[in-house]
């Protein structure tokens, strides 16, 4: 189980953070830790700056709608420590309108996922050195991966015909 | 002064855009401009039962279709918690590698193209097409063959398959050494790669950087050995690591990989197991074929399975498959209805491409080609 693995890390996440972990859930061997939205960049800091542990690579950050569920997102990160070939996923609640703090100056991956989540989703990221839409155009309104977003567009029965 | 490059110019493998800003001709800073191929693949897999969204992951990254099949069903088979039989692991195994060679092929050839060695793409596309034939055989698509499902692959293999594909592992050595007697010791080879596009391990690891891109730079993270699937730790091969970091050690690299690849290919048709190739869970898996066509209660099951789904437990999984370009990711949640609440791709295009600007800073223009050449990009993938 990976949970058993995982133990130190959460052990030792406890002791350093002991009001931060809001929930555990463990699924298919797979754990997720929950924490508070203020507190991300000084856990991940944590975690990646610690000997023991050294979450080096952060594989991935992507983030979730619960709509009509509040706070509706969730970010979601994903990081791997190639000392102890772990994986250790957190979680942060954002509410509509809420920003999230940047993991950027921790992880240089982060800088273009944290750019997709707030093209696709709309959360903006505090401390972000280069916020802007990546794959969707400048001046793009609305965010594709939320729920309230229909699949096939808002404009998808009014065609675009450009003033000549 | 400031350049601007592609969307549309042959050497960004596709329609990806850097503006180039420069002194004289050295690179002070790169901005690379992604989305032209944006198609909301994410998006679209939110209305979609999770039998319907395996089309969609063939057109991610197009030449490594088999890889990405193998990705998204294994994290399916993980929310749900069925296991899958052992002929069909193997199966999977063998049309993964085969799909890597494949997709290692064309980064060759127009890797080569880019640097002006034109000849290896003909070479390249020669043995390209031998697995394109033996994958039509299989599954009945060439470059999107959707032969994975959820629970197994679609079909058996074909009679008299097993020897084309003996055939294609005992000459490909051969075609290797015959790659290598073309780049690997040439002189503007070398002056091209050696010392070009160079990022150090720590560098590449803060990047996010995976797979043969990754391990260039000397780190030894391959997904096949950190974390086995379909039946990996069975097999016997090694990751093959650069040293210094540049373009050559990236060619190096993948080079090694396509004999792996071969190796294991032959190792999985040598002990292929008999049994059936998909699971039977009534509620989850497609009945066989024939039965169809001749049974009431398998053509309501088909039925059943083909228009409703079927609705795994509440939860979340990701699984990280090792794709010819590096560690493709499935992270889906389910709420327990029959389509995915939210199906996200983690692409490894899109992390290493990211690094580019910081490994062409301060290098030529000319190095720019080679750099984009060497991580090895398919836009289809980093745009989803």
């Amino acid at each position: 189980m990976i949970i058993m693995e995982n133990s130190l890390s959460i052990k030792k996440l406890q002791e350093k953070f002991p009001a931060s972990v809001l929930e555990m859930k463990t699924f298919r061997d797979e754990v997720t830790v929950t924490v508070p939205k203020k507190d991300i960049f000084e856990i991940c800091k944590f975690l990646y700056s610690d000997p023991d542990l050294q979450y080096q690579m952060l594989t991935d950050l992507c983030g979730v709608d619960y709509f009509p569920q509040q706070p509706r997102f969730e970010v979601v990160y994903l990081l791997y420590s190639m000392k102890n070939q772990q994986r250790l996923r957190l979680k942060i609640k954002v509410g509509d309108s809420e920003s999230a703090s940047s993991v950027e100056s921790i992880w240089k991956a982060a800088n273009w996922l944290e750019r997709e989540v707030y093209d696709l989703f709309g959360i903006p990221f505090d401390n972000h050195p280069d916020l802007r839409r990546i794959l969707l155009w400048d001046g793009y309104e609305g965010h594709p991966l939320r729920k309230d977003f229909p699949v096939e567009g808002p404009d998808f029965d009014k065609p675009f015909v450009p003033e000549v | 002064m400031t350049i601007n490059m592609g969307p549309q110019h042959p050497a960004t493998h596709g329609v990806l855009r850097l503006v180039l800003e420069l002194d004289g001709e050295v690179i002070v800073k790169t901005t690379p401009h992604i989305g032209y191929l944006h198609r909301g693949v994410e998006k679209l897999a939110e209305s979609k039962t999770y039998h319907q969204v395996i089309p969609l992951t063939d057109r991610l990254d197009y030449t490594n279709a088999m890889g990405n099949n193998l990705g998204y069903v294994l994290a399916v088979e993980k929310l749900l918690g069925i296991g899958v039989p052992k002929r069909a692991q193997y199966l999977r195994v063998l049309m993964a590698e085969l799909q890597r060679i494949a997709a290692h092929l064309i980064w060759l050839g127009t890797h080569a193209l880019d640097i002006g060695a034109m000849t290896l793409l003909f070479y390249n596309f020669r043995e390209r097409e031998e697995i394109l034939k033996i994958f039509e055989e299989v599954s009945g698509g060439r470059l999107t063959p959707t032969y994975m499902r959820i629970g197994g692959v679609s079909k058996d293999l074909p009679d008299g398959i097993t020897d084309k594909i003996k055939d294609f592992v005992r000459a490909f050595p051969d075609h290797i050494k015959e790659y290598e007697t073309l780049l690997t010791k040439n002189v503007i080879w070398l002056k091209r790669t050696k010392g070009v596009g160079i990022i150090s391990k720590e560098d590449a690891i803060n990047w996010g950087m995976t797979g043969p891109s990754l391990r260039g730079s000397g780190v030894k993270y391959d997904v096949r050995k950190a974390f086995p699937y379909s039946s990996y730790e069975e097999f016997d091969f090694e990751i093959p690591i650069g040293s210094v970091g540049d373009v050559y050690d990236r060619y190096i690299v993948r080079l090694r990989e396509m004999e792996w690849s071969n190796a294991i290919v032959e190792q999985a048709l040598e002990r292929l197991p008999k049994g059936p190739v998909i699971a039977n869970d009534p509620r989850i898996t497609l009945p066989p074929k024939d039965d169809v066509t001749k049974d009431i209660a398998a053509l309501i099951r088909q039925f059943k399975i083909a228009s409703e789904g079927f609705q795994p437990p509440k939860g979340e999984v990701y699984v990280g498959v090792e794709a010819s370009k590096g560690e493709l990711g499935y992270y889906l949640v389910s709420d327990g209805s029959n389509k995915p609440l939210r199906m996200r791709i983690r692409p490894p295009s899109f992390l290493n491409l990211s690094a580019l600007p910081k490994m062409i800073e301060g290098s030529l223009i000319a190095d720019v080609i080679s750099a984009i050449g060497s991580i090895d990009i398919v836009l289809g993938e980093i745009d989803r």
